[in-house]
């Protein structure tokens, strides 16, 4: 998100969380959300893309909440009142195509009014008839699942990517000359999935809370976190939605004021300045000094750092104003000692996320095994598939591979390691100056681990990376 | 002490505050620009900063002098007893289009590694990408802070049209320093020249210069990059080579044979003389691309028509012989297949031979 946009999200939040109250808090969020995911989609070569891609987020939403909401809630007549109301802010979007100074959300012209209203029809039926085959509801959560990761799937793995954009540029009669991977570019899909796999899960274990369409809308594409999270929990955030709102108080003005000042600084003045010197494709290959090396690597380090806590402010400081209180995604992440403390500081709500989703289920799927993996065994398989699928969740290139493999062995040897010596450790370090000693060096180590595994993160290619590392140690 | 802070409170001292600091600056207008991480955490550049793709050059422009000035390797370098000092101006063909720092005329000289006088010849290049003999005066005045032994001036006809003195976004931007020459060397400048940008007190105070601001900090941070790699300039794979076929056009800045030499602003050179004092100053008409053709009867180049760098050069020489100047004229010395992608951007070969046509002038004017 640019500055401009930032500062336009602040002063709507800002001016809401003063003059709306509850419902009126409610139904701007909705709102406010789905004219957002409109006006962040960047403009793509494909025709009509920048339109369809956010109307196919919250069809997709729509369609996930009708799999996920018990039967009393789905029959609740105000779901009815926000599908009218997303529809007709859809429509009016739409109706821009005609009156150029009103196209302030979309990125290009709006498509043929005929079309949308095509796919609404299309949409409503399809909602009819699931609500008919409520004895297939079970499967549907199923299907559902594998639809979502599918597409997921298709925009993070560049070949599938790639072939999407050639059919999309064949459906709409363009060019497939210049074709491009990132011709398909959906902004926010991968929280969005996140937070729809969440729920389908939860669904299917029987723990998703009751909401309504408006609420499971507002949860998914709640703007302040829709392009960057964090990816907050469906139960945690109902909470606050629910809650009454008496407006915005100086109590709660000052916490979100400063949250929003600090993501301010460490986006647009910190990491912004550091992205100048940051490890790039281009710089790796012209530098040939050790020294130089390692600052452009510790360069990339804080800058990835303080450009994602800094959204992170900004989103949790926005969320503040509207009296949403979004959690904590990093806790100074580079002063942990090791790394699995790192791993619980840095990007938290992802890692949760996949603790919950996927690293624990798969454990206790091991040990149900009638001859049970070795317990190292299990952890090393445990800890690299997770490293593995949150480097895919980057997408599917053989460097976030890599990075993943470096993080889930680092896991696994840092396990291994603190096994093997916590005892001899805390024998020895019975000083407060011999604790200090081996907490400031668990801090360098880890973090010059991350900083090394940050190599595969910033550059696109194996070969490049491991010449990196060369220069870095002075062998190149 | 069990004192409560009041937000409200913070928040208008610190309003206040940041409402001074502005007002402060804006009526101190203090030259942060002197200060520099240059010549001290990071190396001094070899060419003054000039970008227009910063991601991609690690440099860009800014109008600051002083800021410019002490990141150059110039104002590093304490002169050394048996060093003779040479500053080099002019344009874009001084500083090095499509050049690596080294293959400059500035490092052709420092590379041919001279001797004169018994001293040793170090070169500094400042030079400036932008053709306009107030510019040159302009960086002249700044560059005889650092104490030269001799001046290099190369020029050519296009730097000497009136209307493009204070047109070049660096003179545009520096009224205060044009007028201070001005009133020490008698460079003339329009008292309402429209061409200077005239900033108001909003424009003055941080947040309204806030751009100037940011250009030095981000020239700072592009000294790691310039330490890591040294690279100052994008070296494209690719470029396309300078045209040698042209219309049958003679017009030239709406100037007609003869050069209507109040046209031109003649006044710039005897300035930079007068800036220049006992300091030696070789007055330089740089090489250029002579073309043979379509039309090369009719013009030399992209730049000129024939009868007007004919009538140049002639009033070139003329005026050199009456105010004394030493003047050198180069204008053919470099063969059409040692130009690049412009009439005066030479190839490292072309500026290795233009360094050696240079260097016996050096061994003449040195004291």
């Amino acid at each position: 998100m640019a500055l401009e946009q930032i500062l336009i999200l602040i002063t709507a939040s800002l001016l809401c969380g003063i003059f709306l109250r509850n419902r009126g808090r409610t139904w701007f969020m909705l709102i406010a959300s789905v004219l957002v995911i409109f006006w962040l989609q960047p403009a793509l070569p494909i025709r009509g893309a920048d339109f369809w891609i956010p109307l196919a987020t919250l069809i997709l939403v729509i369609f996930t909440w009708r799999l996920t909401a018990d039967d009393e809630t789905r029959k609740q007549c105000k779901n009815y009142i926000t599908l009218a109301i997303v529809a007709s802010v859809v429509l009016l979007l739409n109706l821009t195509r005609f009156i150029p100074q009103l196209q302030l959300f979309t990125a290009s012209r709006p498509p043929q009014l005929e079309t949308t209203l095509l796919i609404f029809l299309i949409t409503g039926l399809t909602l009819i008839v699931l609500s008919r085959l409520t004895r297939f509801s079970a499967s549907f959560l199923t299907v559902g699942l594998i639809l979502t990761i599918g597409l997921f799937l298709t925009l993070k793995i560049p070949a599938l990517t790639y072939w999407t954009s050639y059919f999309l540029r064949s459906l709409t009669n363009q060019s497939v000359n210049q074709l491009r991977p990132t011709d398909f570019t959906w902004l926010g899909f991968s929280y969005v999935a996140f937070r729809l796999i969440h729920t389908i899960r939860d669904r299917q274990m029987g723990r998703t809370p009751s909401v309504d369409l408006g609420e499971y809308l507002t949860y998914v594409i709640f703007f302040p976190a829709f392009t960057a999270g964090p990816i907050d929990r469906l139960e945690r955030f109902i909470k606050d939605l629910r809650a009454p709102f008496a407006g915005l108080t100086l109590d709660t003005f000052y916490p979100a004021g400063q949250r929003l000042l600090l993501g301010l600084f460490k986006k647009f003045v910190i990491a912004d300045a550091l992205a100048l010197i940051a490890l790039n494709d281009t710089n790796a290959t012209q530098i040939t000094s050790a020294f130089w090396m390692w600052i452009i690597v510790y360069a990339y380090a804080f800058q990835i750092y303080f450009d994602f806590s800094g959204y992170t402010d900004i989103a949790l400081g926005i969320a503040g104003l509207l009296g949403i209180k979004l959690p904590e995604n990093f806790a100074s992440p580079y002063l942990k000692p090791n790394l699995t403390q790192f791993w619980n500081n840095w990007h938290m709500t992802l890692t949760q996320w996949f603790r919950a989703y996927f690293f624990n289920p798969i454990t206790r799927w091991l040990r149900s095994w009638q001859k049970p993996l070795s317990i190292p065994m299990m952890i090393l398989l445990t800890q690299v598939a997770t490293m593995l699928l949150i480097g895919f969740w980057h997408g599917v290139t053989w460097n976030f591979t890599l990075w993943g493999l470096w993080h889930g062995l680092g896991l696994f040897i840092h396990n291994r390691w603190s096994d093997f010596t916590k005892a001899k450790s805390t024998a020895w370090a019975t000083t407060p100056i011999k604790q200090a000693v081996l907490n400031i060096s668990g801090i360098l180590l880890t973090f010059h681990f991350v900083a090394l595994g940050w190599i595969f993160f910033a550059l696109s290619s194996p070969v490049t990376s491991w010449l990196v590392i060369l220069k870095l140690f002075g062998v190149r | 002490m069990n004192q409560s802070i009041k937000p409200l409170n913070v928040l208008i001292k610190g309003l206040i505050l940041f409402l001074l600091f502005n007002l402060v600056i804006a009526a101190c207008q203090p030259r942060v620009g002197q200060f520099s991480l240059y010549n001290a955490l990071f190396r001094g550049r070899e060419r003054l900063p000039f970008g227009e793709n910063p991601r991609q050059s690690y440099n860009l422009s800014l109008f600051n002098l002083d800021a410019m000035f002490a990141s150059h390797i110039i104002d590093g370098a304490p002169k050394a007893d048996d060093e003779f000092r040479v500053i080099i101006i002019g344009d874009s063909s001084v500083w090095g289009t499509l050049l690596k720092p080294e293959e400059t005329l500035a490092g052709q000289l420092n590379e041919a590694s001279l001797n004169a006088c018994g001293k040793n010849v170090r070169a500094y290049n400042l030079g400036y990408p932008t053709i306009a003999l107030t510019k040159d005066v302009m960086m002249l005045s700044y560059g005889m802070g650092y104490d030269p032994d001799l001046v290099i001036w190369m020029t050519t006809l296009d730097a000497f049209p009136l209307e493009k003195q204070t047109s070049t976004p660096l003179v545009a931007n520096n009224e205060e320093t044009v007028r201070g020459l001005a009133t020490s060397y008698q460079l003339r400048v329009e008292a309402d020249d429209p061409n200077f940008e005239k900033k108001s007190f909003w424009e003055k105070t941080f947040v309204g210069d806030r751009r100037s601001w940011a250009d030095i900090i981000r020239l700072q941070i592009y000294g790691v990059m310039w330490s890591a790699a040294g690279i100052d300039q994008f070296y494209p794979a690719e470029y396309e080579k300078a045209q040698t076929d042209f219309e049958a056009d003679e017009s030239y800045h709406e100037l007609t044979s003869p050069l209507n030499e109040d046209a031109l602003a003649l006044n710039a050179l005897e300035a930079g003389f007068n800036v220049a004092g006992e300091t030696p100053m070789l007055l330089v008409n740089e090489p250029m691309l002579i073309s043979s053709g379509a039309n090369s009867d009719i013009r030399y180049n992209f730049f000129y028509p024939r009868w007007a760098y004919d009538e140049y050069r002639e009033m070139m020489t003329a005026l050199s012989q009456a105010n004394g100047w030493t003047y050198v004229d180069l204008w053919d010395a470099i063969p059409a297949n040692e130009f690049t992608n412009s009439a005066i951007h030479l190839t490292p070969a072309g500026e290795k031979l233009l360094a050696e046509n240079l260097a016996p002038y050096i061994f003449e004017n040195c004291k």
